[in-house]
């Protein structure tokens, strides 16, 4: 059974944001109003985090990170669940239910990364944005909370055409969506227990951290920090 | 019939037969409260939880805030009547009826908050149908509901020889007084039962309340949140929650000392027995609030210090110099001084501690969330109309609770008063002889 995870390199990332707009449009993550936006309830799946700023107006370099649900190996919002709507799925990946969510948040309060998002309105879009739904994906009712799922209905499709094909299940069959639109080919994503594919040799990197390991959540997102010049 | 109706204690049964004016009108208001409430939070069903102030990351608030303050309120009722009881003390008697009255009202509308918080209610079975008994929600699930029952009983045997008095005065509700009295007729075997029962109970109902307070401080004390992840909170929540209760129960007593005319049962005394226990409660809770806060702050790490400034310095310092003014200096300034400890001032401690404590939740919960570990902006939790009308309802309901009550059944033990007068001296007297040593003590008693 694979271990998929994902290697964001902070050196290649030009921040240009294409993995979290793709990310939304990929998923049917709500678009929410101004207003609402404005008051901390923007629904992102994977969230451009700025950390730093270098030296002053207008010359700044803003240090970021891209964060998403680190997809923990020891996942603690799983942990206090009370009714099993996220669960860790055999291949690493922690998964939701929607139709059994309460829409308590507990497990958005417990979740080191802040990661989860909760649909606090009905999905109402214009018809135009409807009508360029991704079909793969439901659209979320109001009341769950959601988050990243590194696309697992990629995966699905990926593992039925293999199938349909008589094959294996090739790395570059199952690609996340940011990972797919990273214009700079920051993002590598793959099988964590195979000792060749790309993800696992880049975890050998000496840049290579991980958020708040100290907290024993294994995330299986990680990072390569970024040299500075 | 005639001659039950005179009775030493008529004054006790006087609300249930007679009703002023006044009573309607604050009913009515009450009610308009409660009905207010209602719409909102129907309007926050059809729209969805957005109707609230909360955000990403305060994704807990006002509903969350009053499930614990209410939870904590009913440890008025239970415990304390419990310990009372169990301690022989004396002068429980007038005060055991309304402390229980207290935890049955309020755990209802506690218990119903973290409903109100679900984003999906119509799932609520879920928890029952496939409940995960590893998450804390569960536990509290649990022993809220164990803690209701027990406190239930608790409330309604001690009332049973009360109905049966109601239903040989005959009259208003004579069939639901009969239902419900049992066939009691205050025989001997009839009492010892009873007896028997309410001792089980109040022992089984003190660990029950104990661990619900504890279990509710643990839905924040399991996480990883940085101000939440503590070990002191068990204790923590119990002490304050005791605290609030008692404060509320002195509230209520002097509310409706002064409507039904009970100055002949609640007297001073009985207010400044209650006043130094909430002194107590005080100095515990400030214990408590200053060795947690101490070895945050000792401790020195980055995301605890966020909170913690945050807290002391930052947007919300102004609600926690609030909360300890209400829950530490105010109650000190008026329980430890003789001339301000009068009912008034002890009425003013009361409501203080209250406010107070309610503000201590708002404390612990709002900015935990307020300040992730990661570098996300600080949240701003603002709550919204529908949150501040459901609170105000919450408090409504209870009101209008105790009210319903009062008209239904005595708010003073009557068979317990009558009890007190006829053998509590002579018990009493029983008692202290066997504590005194000499035989001397002993004739300057009986002398007396």
């Amino acid at each position: 059974m694979p271990r998929y995870g994902m290697v964001i390199d902070l050196n290649k990332c030009t921040q240009c944001e294409a993995c979290i707009t793709v990310c939304k449009l990929e998923n049917n993550v709500q678009i929410v109003s101004k207003e609402n936006a404005e008051m901390g309830r923007a629904m992102f799946w994977m969230n451009m985090l700025t950390k730093n700023y270098e030296g002053d107006f207008p010359n700044i370099r803003p240090e970021t990170l891209p964060v998403s649900c680190m997809q923990c190996d020891e996942p603690s919002c799983i942990k206090v669940c009370p009714v099993r709507a996220t669960y860790k799925r055999d291949d690493g990946i922690v998964a939701q239910i929607y139709p059994q969510c309460i829409g308590c948040r507990y497990c958005m309060a417990n979740c080191p990364y802040t990661a989860k998002v909760f649909n606090w309105f009905k999905d109402e879009q214009p018809v135009e944005i409807e009508k360029s739904y991704n079909p793969d994906v439901s659209v979320r009712p109001k009341g769950i909370v959601e988050k990243c799922t590194f696309c697992i209905h990629r995966l699905q499709k990926a593992k039925e055409q293999a199938k349909a094909e008589h094959r294996k299940l090739r790395e570059k069959d199952y690609q996340p969506a940011c990972a797919e639109v990273c214009s700079a080919d920051a993002i590598y994503f793959g099988d964590l227990d195979d000792p060749n594919s790309k993800v696992s040799k880049v975890m050998k990197d000496y840049r290579r951290f991980a958020l708040q390991e100290e907290l024993g959540t294994k995330p299986k997102v990680q990072y390569l920090s970024a040299m500075s010049e | 019939m005639d001659n039950h109706h005179y009775d030493e204690d008529e004054v006790l049964f006087r609300p249930i037969y007679e009703t002023g004016k006044g009573f309607y009108a604050l009913a009515c208001a009450l009610a308009a409260i409660v009905v207010f409430g209602l719409v909102m939070y129907i309007r926050q069903l059809v729209f969805g939880l957005g109707e609230t102030g909360m955000n990403e990351p305060v994704s807990w608030g006002f509903y969350i805030i009053s499930f614990v303050f209410f939870i904590g309120i009913s440890h008025a009722g239970t415990l304390i009547s419990a310990i009372l009881r169990l301690s022989k003390a004396e002068w429980r008697r007038p005060i055991t009826r309304m402390a229980e009255v207290i935890t049955g009202i309020v755990l209802i509308i506690g218990g119903l908050h973290p409903v109100i918080d679900l984003g999906r209610p119509d799932r609520i079975l879920h928890l029952v149908e496939r409940g995960r008994l590893q998450s804390p929600l569960l536990w509290d699930f649990t022993s809220v509901s164990a803690y209701f029952t027990a406190s239930s009983i608790y409330l309604y045997l001690p009332l049973i020889p009360d109905i049966a008095l109601l239903r040989d005065r005959g009259g208003k509700f004579h069939k639901l007084y009969k239902v419900l009295a049992w066939g009691y007729d205050g025989s001997e075997k009839q009492k010892h039962a009873l007896e028997r029962a309410i001792n089980i109970l109040m022992v089984l109902v003190i660990p029950i309340a104990v661990s619900v307070h504890t279990i509710i401080s643990w839905i924040f004390g399991m996480t990883l949140q940085p101000g939440w992840h503590s070990t002191i909170f068990g204790p923590y929540f119990v002490v304050g929650a005791i605290f609030s209760g008692i404060a509320a129960l002195v509230i209520v007593m002097i509310a409706f000392r002064k409507a039904y005319h009970l100055e002949n049962y609640l007297k001073e005394i009985h207010f400044r027995y209650l006043g130094t226990l909430l002194m107590v409660m005080s100095l515990l809770w400030f214990y408590f609030t200053f060795a947690e806060y101490l070895t945050t702050f000792y401790g020195h790490e980055p995301p605890e210090m966020r909170v913690f400034d945050y807290k002391f310095i930052g947007s919300f310092a102004p609600w926690f110099w609030l909360m300890v003014a209400c829950n530490f200096i105010i109650p000190v300034i008026f329980l430890s001084n003789k001339k301000l400890k009068t009912i008034g001032g002890i009425l003013t401690a009361s409501i203080a501690v209250v406010i107070g404590m309610w503000l201590e939740r708002l404390i612990i919960i709002v900015p935990s969330l307020a300040n992730p570990r990661l570098p996300y902006p600080t949240g701003i939790y603002v709550p919204s109309l529908t949150e501040i009308s459901l609170l105000a309802a919450g408090i409504a309901a209870f009101i209008l609770g105790f009210m319903g009550f009062s008209k239904l059944f005595p708010l003073i033990s009557v068979w317990e008063i009558k009890e007190g007068r006829k053998e509590s001296v002579r018990e009493v007297t029983e008692r202290l002889n066997e504590y005194l040593p000499t035989s001397k003590h002993v004739k300057v008693i009986e002398e007396a």
